[in-house]
């Protein structure tokens, strides 16, 4: 037995290795690297300068403007897939016919990659077109908007088009977690006379909770990472006044256009602390319930 | 529960709203893709093309020569041959690992498995600089095998979970058996695992496809010459460009679209369980 838990293990340590070197190995690169003074092509004496990286950071109006913008991006992006992840997983599990065909439209946007939908946005929030004409024709022209190019809209366009992307996913899990509580509840809410509002409230959202914490850290941490669709949108300046700007596309810029490796550096591990705040205390959770179970 | 009349009314009414959000954009990206650049206008996007014409898709796919525009026809390309090669070793790496891990647990296999779940999760932001010294002194650096090696990495913890999810409902009885008959690690997973593995399979090899098709970060960073670049990356470029026409990204959007939308729509049930998978425990 012993013996074959040995060969085992020699069967996963290709992929240990790969990941201890690709994934382990290369923070600790970044997070030595963000510690020291190479911030050009060629520096001839690397030296250890201490958090100066960090402390230059915090005083860069970009960098404060990149979290702001990461905040406003959450506060729509998490909730706006949220509930119409929800509204969608509700609809779809009434019995309706055609919940296959339903589904399939609604899910759809997750098959793209973030290019493809940054391009169908763009046209479609260009300020002389798309949205704005179909304003107009209804007459609702106060909805009308410079989009992601009015500074004062910015990362909330974006925000928009990350809900059309991203809200099937919502939408999956909570249509998985409506599937998984049994009817039995529902009957014995009916013969004690609950209203079809009270069985909702008092049964089918409480026993969705685990599921929205889940989708809220998935989300979170999305928001966290959020590069691609910027780029595709707002374009690698970060739309004006960097109104759409995100720290990933910053450290981008910073690293590899500006060479400036060791401020690149002390971004990410900025963005991968936030991560794991979110995902470490999520992991140990998910992983514990299973065990437990 | 009986429901009226007026009830599935508002359901259809609702699904049907919802409908039209989620296809508004593609609903824009096919109309403008068909129409001829003579019937492109800003103010006429939301109009049916009089009269269809291809002739936007093969501008994207061929360029324009004249103006200097590169199609996007040998990016296309340049994503199959990184794609094929970055799904099969990934998912072989991803299927052995997640039988050792579903059926040989050791001490302190969970907490491997959770050191290698975190990987799945990093702002690749943090790794992206190491990564391209290390492509550079293997002399991978700008080309397709460095994306492959790339790929297939950082995507063991997805591949990794899905198998071990997969493999975790195959009893231990069926494992003991073979045991009995004389099977070792390698004849268990040959003669009992490899058999059972189809559906899980599948479920691992779109995901990774539409991951990896998908993907601009890695492209964009790894490789910096026009004619490696994956078709996400030189889509980026053609629409970031002054010179390109609108219904010509939008064309080339579609193009990049169209692999990844079709095995959704007609393997979409599978597409769903990685998803769903990727939440670690839905």
């Amino acid at each position: 037995m012993r013996r074959y838990r040995r060969v085992a293990f020699l069967l996963l340590a290709p992929s240990l290795l790969l990941i201890a070197l690709f994934v382990y190995g290369f923070i600790a690169w970044t997070g030595w690297l963000s510690l020291t003074n190479q911030n050009d092509l060629f520096v001839p004496h690397v030296r250890f300068v201490g958090l100066s990286n960090y402390l230059r950071l915090f005083h860069h109006p970009r960098f404060l403007i990149d979290l702001k913008n990461t905040l406003t991006f959450s506060l729509i992006f998490i909730p706006g897939s949220l509930v119409l992840g929800l509204v969608g997983a509700l609809l779809l599990n009434t019995g309706v016919r055609a919940e296959g065909l339903f589904r399939t439209v609604f899910l759809m946007p997750m098959a793209l990659s973030f290019i493809v939908t940054g391009v169908a946005w763009r046209w479609l929030m260009n300020p002389t077109s798309g949205l704005n004409l179909i304003f107009d024709a209804l007459g609702l022209g106060f909805l009308k908007s410079g989009w992601y190019t009015d500074p004062a809209v910015g990362i909330k366009a974006v925000a928009l088009a990350a809900v059309w992307q991203l809200s099937g996913y919502t939408m999956a899990l909570y249509l998985a977690g409506l599937r998984a509580i049994p009817q039995v509840f529902y009957e014995a809410a009916e013969v004690d006379g609950a209203s079809p509002w009270q069985a909702f409230r008092y049964i089918t959202l409480p026993l969705l909770t685990p599921v929205t914490l889940s989708a809220v850290i998935v989300l979170g941490h999305i928001s966290l990472k959020i590069f691609d669709l910027v780029i595709a949108i707002a374009g690698i300046s970060g739309g004006p006044a960097f109104s759409s700007d995100v720290p990933a596309l910053f450290m981008f810029v910073t690293t590899f256009q500006a060479n400036r490796f060791a401020q690149g550096a002390a971004i990410s591990i900025v963005l991968l602390v936030l991560v794991s705040f979110l995902v470490i205390p999520y992991l140990y959770w998910s992983l514990r319930r299973e065990v437990a179970e | 529960m009986r429901r009226r009349p007026f009830f599935w009314l508002l359901v259809y009414l609702a699904l049907s709203l919802l409908a039209v959000f989620y296809l508004v954009p593609i609903y824009v990206l096919v109309v403008n893709a068909l129409k001829d650049y003579r019937e492109v206008s800003v103010e006429a996007m939301w109009r049916l093309p009089a009269h269809l014409s291809l002739a936007s898709f093969a501008k994207a796919w061929f360029g324009d020569p004249a103006s200097g525009m590169t199609g996007l026809g040998q990016n296309f390309l340049n994503s199959v041959k990184l794609v094929v090669p970055a799904v099969i070793l990934s998912v072989l790496l991803g299927s052995i690992n997640g039988y050792v891990l579903a059926q040989w647990r050791f001490r302190g296999s969970e907490t491997l498995f959770f050191l290698l779940l975190f990987g799945m999760f990093i702002p690749y932001q943090s790794i992206l600089i190491p990564l391209v010294k290390v492509l550079m002194a293997l002399h991978l650096y700008g080309t397709i095998p460095g994306l492959v090696l790339t790929h297939v990495v950082y995507g063991i913890p997805i591949t990794t979970l899905i198998f071990r999810n997969y493999y975790a409902q195959i009893p231990r009885e069926l494992v003991d058996a073979a045991q009995i008959d004389g099977a070792a690690v390698l004849g268990v997973y040959r003669h009992v695992i490899l058999p059972l593995s189809a559906p899980g399979t599948v479920v691992a090899v779109i995901w990774q496809f539409t991951q990896i098709w998908n993907d601009f970060l890695f492209g964009v960073v790894i490789t910096n010459k026009p004619d490696v670049q994956p078709i996400t990356v030189a889509l980026n470029n053609l629409a970031g460009s002054f010179i390109v026409e609108w219904n010509v990204q939008m064309a080339g959007a579609l193009l990049a679209a169209l692999p990844t939308l079709l095995v959704y729509v007609f393997m979409g049930r599978y597409f769903i369980r990685g998803l769903l998978a990727g939440s670690v425990k839905g």
